[in-house]
Formats: C-alpha cells, sequence, structure tokens
C-alpha cells in the first residue's frame, strides 16, 4: 500500500507538471501579453512591469523562472488584478465553487444511482424506459438552457425557490441541480449497466435461492459490487465539479472559480490561470487515488500496484 | 457468418439488423436527415428581405415571422435555419478530425503495444486531466492571431502577383479563421475517447489468426493496419463518430455562449441563446428568442444520442448485454 502510494504520487507529480508546462507555454506564445489589453503602456513602462513579473525574455526563461517560483509553493501575482495574490484570488473564489460543485456531486451521485438501480431492477418496463430516456434528455440539454428554465419554472412560476442571489441552501439548489443534471444521467446510465451485468451473476442467484427478495438482494448483495465502476466514474467528476462550472456561474451569475478560468484566458493572466489550472490537476489527482483507495475497501480481490 | 477467407469481423453479424428493430435510433436518423436537408434547402429559398436587418425587432411569432424577430429585426427562422448549419458543420468537421487523430493514434499504440503503446496511453491520460473546455479556449486564443497573420501573408502575396480572385478568398477567409480555428481546436481536444476505444480494438484484433497469417505472408504493419484492421473497425468508428457529433456541438455552443466563438453576423445555436439569454427578463419575456434555439437544439442533440446509442449497442462487442 505504501509503495503504491508512493508511486502514484511521483506519476501524478509529472501528469501535473506536464499539464502546468502546457498551459503556461500555450499561453505565452498566444499573442497579445498581459498589459496589452489596456491604454498601451510607454515602453518603458512596459518593460519595468514585464521584469517584475518575470515575463521577459525567452519563453523558455519565463517558464524556468515560473517553475522555480512554483517550486518554492509561490503561484506568483495576478498580472490583472494588481497586488493581488494569485492565491488570495483563489482561496477568495473557490470557496463558492466547492459549495456549488460539492452540493451538485451530492446530488448527482446519490441520484444517479438511486435511479440507474431503479432501471435495472425494473429492466423493461415503464419506469426503466421513463428513466433512460429522462437520462438521455437531460444529457441532451446544455446547462445554459436548463438553467433559465429552471428558474422559470421553480422560481418564477412555482415560487418554491428564489430567482437568484447567493449565500443561503435554498439560493443553491437550483444552480446545484442545473449542474448536476447531465451528471445524474451518466451515473444513472452507468449503474443501470453495471448492475444488470452483476444481477446475472452466480451469487446473486444463490442470493435468490436462499429465500431473499429480489430487493434484499440487490440491495445487500449486489448494489456493493456495481457501483464499483460507477465510483472511477465519480473522482474525476468531483474534481470536475468542485473546480467551478463557467456556464452555470454565468447563467446564475455566481462569483466563483469558473469565471477565474474564462477571465484570466482573456486577460492573458498567465499566472492566475496557472494557478487555477493547478488546483484542477491536485484536485484530480487526489480524487483519482481517493478512488483507487475506495476500491480495495470494498473488493478486497483487488491488491494496489502501479 | 462470414465467408473463412474473409477477415473475421469482431461485430457481431446482426449488427445492422439489431439497428434496424431500434426504432427510436431509426426515428432519430430520419430527423436528423430531415433537418441536415431543410438547414441547407430553405435558408436558399427564403425571401431576400427576410434575411436582412430591418426596423421590425422583436416582433413575436406571426404569420410574416413565423418564429418572431431578433433585437435587430432579422427573422428568427432564417437565423435558426443558418445557425443549425453553423452547429452541425462544425460539430461534424470537428468529430472527422478528431476521428482522423484518433483511429490514427489508436490503432498504431494498440498495433505497436509494448513501451510505445505505454507511453502513448500515459500521454492520453495526461491529456485528459486538462480541463477540456480550457484547453480550447486557450488553443484558440492562441492559434487564431496566427492564422489571421498567415492568411493576411498569403493575401499580399497574392496581391503583389495579382491573383485578385486568390486575394480576395483569403479576404473572406479571415473572417472565418475563429470558426476555423474553432473546429481545428475542438477536434484537436476530442479525440481521446476515440484513441482508447479503437485502442482497445485493435488489441483485441491483433491477436486474432487472419493478423498472424498476414504477418506470415510478409504484409507490412501499415498494410496490415490499413486492409485488415480499419476495416473490422469502421463500425465501431462511426458509432464513436456518432457520439463525438453532440459533443463537439456542445463544446461549440459552450464557447458561443461565453461570447468566445461564432459571433454576429453569423449565428450557431449556442450564440442565438446567448442572444436570448441577454434580452430575457420576467415582466416582458422574449420567449421565442430562448425556446425556438433551444428546442431544436435539444432535439437535434437528443437525436445524435439516440442514434449513437443505437449504433453501439449494435456494434460495440464490450458494451452492455
Amino acid at each position: 500500500m505504501l509503495s503504491f502510494l508512493l508511486r502514484r504520487a511521483i506519476s501524478s507529480v509529472i501528469v501535473i507538471f506536464c499539464v502546468i508546462s502546457i498551459t503556461f507555454v500555450l499561453a505565452r506564445i498566444t499573442k497579445g501579453g498581459p498589459f496589452d489589453k489596456e491604454k498601451e503602456p510607454p515602453p518603458h513602462i512596459k518593460e519595468a512591469l514585464l521584469t517584475r513579473y518575470k515575463l521577459n525574455g525567452s519563453v523558455w526563461d519565463q517558464y524556468t523562472a515560473y517553475v522555480g517560483s512554483l517550486l518554492r509553493f509561490d503561484l506568483g501575482l495576478s498580472t490583472r488584478y494588481r497586488d493581488w495574490r494569485v492565491s488570495e484570488l483563489l482561496r477568495q473564489k473557490m470557496p463558492n465553487s466547492f459549495a456549488l460543485g460539492g452540493l451538485a456531486f451530492v446530488i448527482a451521485s446519490c441520484a444517479g444511482v438511486f435511479l440507474g438501480s431503479l432501471a435495472a431492477m425494473r429492466k423493461d418496463t415503464w419506469i426503466d424506459r421513463t428513466a433512460m430516456f429522462g437520462a438521455l434528455l437531460s444529457i441532451s440539454i446544455p446547462s445554459f438552457v436548463s438553467g433559465p428554465f429552471l428558474i422559470a419554472i421553480f422560481a418564477l412560476w412555482l415560487g418554491w425557490l428564489p430567482v437568484g442571489g447567493w449565500g443561503t441552501l435554498s439560493q443553491m439548489i437550483l444552480p446545484a441541480l442545473c449542474l448536476a443534471a447531465p451528471y445524474i444521467a451518466y451515473v444513472a446510465r452507468l449503474m443501470r449497466n453495471s448492475l444488470l451485468d452483476v444481477m446475472k451473476s452466480d451469487f446473486l442467484r444463490t442470493a435468490r435461492a436462499k429465500g431473499l427478495t429480489e430487493t434484499q438482494a440487490v440491495a445487500r448483495h449486489a448494489v456493493k459490487v456495481a457501483i464499483l465502476p460507477v465510483i472511477t466514474f465519480l473522482g474525476p467528476l468531483a474534481a470536475h465539479l468542485l473546480t467551478g462550472s463557467m456556464i452555470v456561474e454565468s447563467v446564475f451569475n455566481i462569483s466563483g472559480a469558473g469565471m477565474i478560468f474564462v477571465n484570466s484566458i482573456q486577460n492573458r493572466d498567465v499566472f492566475l490561470l496557472g494557478g487555477a489550472v493547478i488546483v484542477y490537476c491536485v484536485l484530480l489527482v487526489l480524487f483519482n487515488l481517493f478512488v483507487d483507495v475506495i476500491y480495495t475497501l470494498l473488493d478486497k480481490r483487488i491488491r494496489l500496484y502501479a | 457468418m462470414p465467408d473463412a477467407a474473409t477477415p473475421a469481423r469482431i461485430a457481431r453479424p446482426d449488427g445492422w439488423q439489431i439497428l434496424k428493430r431500434n426504432r427510436a435510433a431509426l426515428i432519430a436518423l430520419g430527423f436528423l436527415a430531415a433537418l441536415s436537408l431543410i438547414a441547407i434547402v430553405v435558408p436558399m429559398l427564403l425571401p431576400a428581405a427576410l434575411k436582412l436587418t430591418s426596423d421590425a425587432s422583436f416582433v413575436p411569432p406571426s404569420s410574416g415571422h413565423l418564429l418572431g424577430t431578433d433585437v435587430n429585426g432579422q427573422d428568427m427562422l432564417y437565423r435558426l435555419l443558418s445557425g443549425a448549419r453553423v452547429s452541425l458543420g462544425v460539430g461534424l468537421v470537428g468529430a472527422l478530425i478528431s476521428l482522423v487523430i484518433g483511429t490514427l493514434y489508436g490503432m498504431i499504440s494498440g498495433y505497436a503495444g509494448g513501451r510505445v503503446d505505454a507511453l502513448m496511453m500515459r500521454t492520453v491520460e495526461v491529456l485528459q486531466s486538462v480541463p477540456r473546455i480550457l484547453f480550447i479556449m486557450i488553443l484558440i486564443a492562441a492559434l487564431d492571431d496566427y492564422l489571421v497573420d498567415w492568411l493576411d501573408g498569403w493575401r499580399l502575396t497574392a496581391q503583389e502577383r495579382n491573383w485578385t480572385r486568390f486575394a480576395e478568398a483569403m479576404n473572406d477567409l479571415k473572417a472565418y479563421s475563429k470558426v476555423l480555428v474553432m473546429i481545428v481546436s475542438l477536434g484537436l481536444v476530442e479525440w481521446l475517447t476515440m484513441a482508447r476505444i479503437v485502442r482497445g480494438q485493435v488489441l483485441v484484433l491483433r491477436e486474432m489468426t487472419f493478423v498472424t497469417a498476414s504477418q506470415a505472408m510478409g504484409q507490412g504493419s501499415w498494410g496490415i493496419l490499413r486492409r485488415h484492421l480499419l476495416p473490422n473497425l469502421s463500425t465501431i468508428i462511426l458509432t464513436y463518430l456518432t457520439l463525438t457529433i453532440p459533443a463537439v456541438i456542445l463544446d461549440e455552443s459552450f464557447l458561443s455562449f461565453l461570447g468566445l466563438g461564432i459571433e454576429d453576423p453569423a449565428s450557431s445555436w449556442g450564440s442565438l441563446l446567448k442572444d436570448g439569454a441577454q434580452v430575457i427578463n420576467p415582466l416582458e419575456s422574449k420567449w421565442w428568442l430562448l425556446v425556438f434555439p433551444a428546442l431544436l437544439m435539444s432535439a437535434s442533440l437528443l437525436a445524435l444520442n439516440f442514434l449513437g446509442d443505437g449504433l453501439r449497442d449494435a456494434f460495440d462487442p464490450t458494451s452492455g448485454e
């Protein structure tokens, strides 16, 4: 277990390093520097700014300087929001995205597993067909379409939930639902197929033969095995949801990490972009590791190796 | 059963029959065919006056404008259908680019095996941990200016040599540079799934006796890949092509919705929805600006997904039952 963790840690660092390098180089070879957008500053001031942010010289020099500061756990300064450190900006915006993404993750995984199991146990009935049609439908509707329609139905027409705002749980439900909708569908489809496979297996026949009802047999024995592929999917999903969604945040006007991604690219804010990408990658790597560990706890036959 | 002399087919031989019995997939196919035809033909038949901007902005659906008009007084039916052209076109071309890259990559990786395979698949894993939309946005930002410069360079060269037609063409293309870059970027980002699926299939196929036989007969690797593996991969490639198209369309609409993709005067479903969302307010609802693009886009994506699922049930031996 320990050697597995160690090896995974090393390969994770390599992955993060590669992603950062790609992002940084692409962002720097893009035309238009971070200080070109506003009124063009006089050359000597621009030069001084570039020197201050270590963005002059060749791309290679800039890159090594950036990696050097990263190794000292320094994410650098934002070039757009002067005098703000990238870490401060992230700390300010991330909690909103964490809250929204966390709630969406809980909704997606719980509703998805429940609907998927239900569809599998009632295979080829109207319940199954409705659930699977609904799943395909919610995969096909982009969140910037479902968002306004959810607001129109639940906030304007039924009046159950507030139209906008941010902070209370009731204000978070609609954006979280909107963010979760397609992933409920992915999880439900995965769960249904996986459970259908497991329901054909021998140990479930034994469970039925010893007198358990179908529901008992599935709930006690099958779900534990069938959920494994779903958990593999949930790891990356968690990282994806927690780092914020540009679309949902812009539809519901939430100031979160998704907007950091969009704005930092448009403003050529290299270091802020790099910081946001690092947070995303670290979360992704951590959740994947977490998934592997959970796997061994759920399925004793699996031995970790890397 | 297939003839013993031809390479064995791995996909179940009754795949097309399974598909023919899938009514939902057939309806989806019909819908998509009809939509593509309408999107290509109808905008040409509409009266020219409808296509221009006019003073009649925000007219609700009526006999003059079947789907109403937008802020500039342009007919929504026209904009919706030309948007369908753009969205479907971007989806198809982007998916085709990803198909070529993904298939080549997957075939080489799976057939080479060993260290090459391990390295290539590690690369895919790294690329998969890059947030996709973000990567597309960075690519568009990075490549757009270079393409404009490149086209400009050709335009100047052409002007010097008096190739007027060519210079005009380059000038026209400049207006579309962002769309071109976007299509290429989408294709460059969406090939990862295709590569993994194709590689998985090649790993199975290369152990088959007909491959061993071809190797024994002295056929080179490229010949085996092209003549024996590619035909066996065709149905699975078609399946994942159908599933990649809606993904590309969705990405394009996200970008256009954020204002980073298709811009006026061109329209796509995403840019129409962005325009619609900007003027929505509870007091005076201009519902036709949102409802029609939303309906058409969702219906098209639904149809593509239905068709893709149907193809996958019919041809992917690794999926489902």
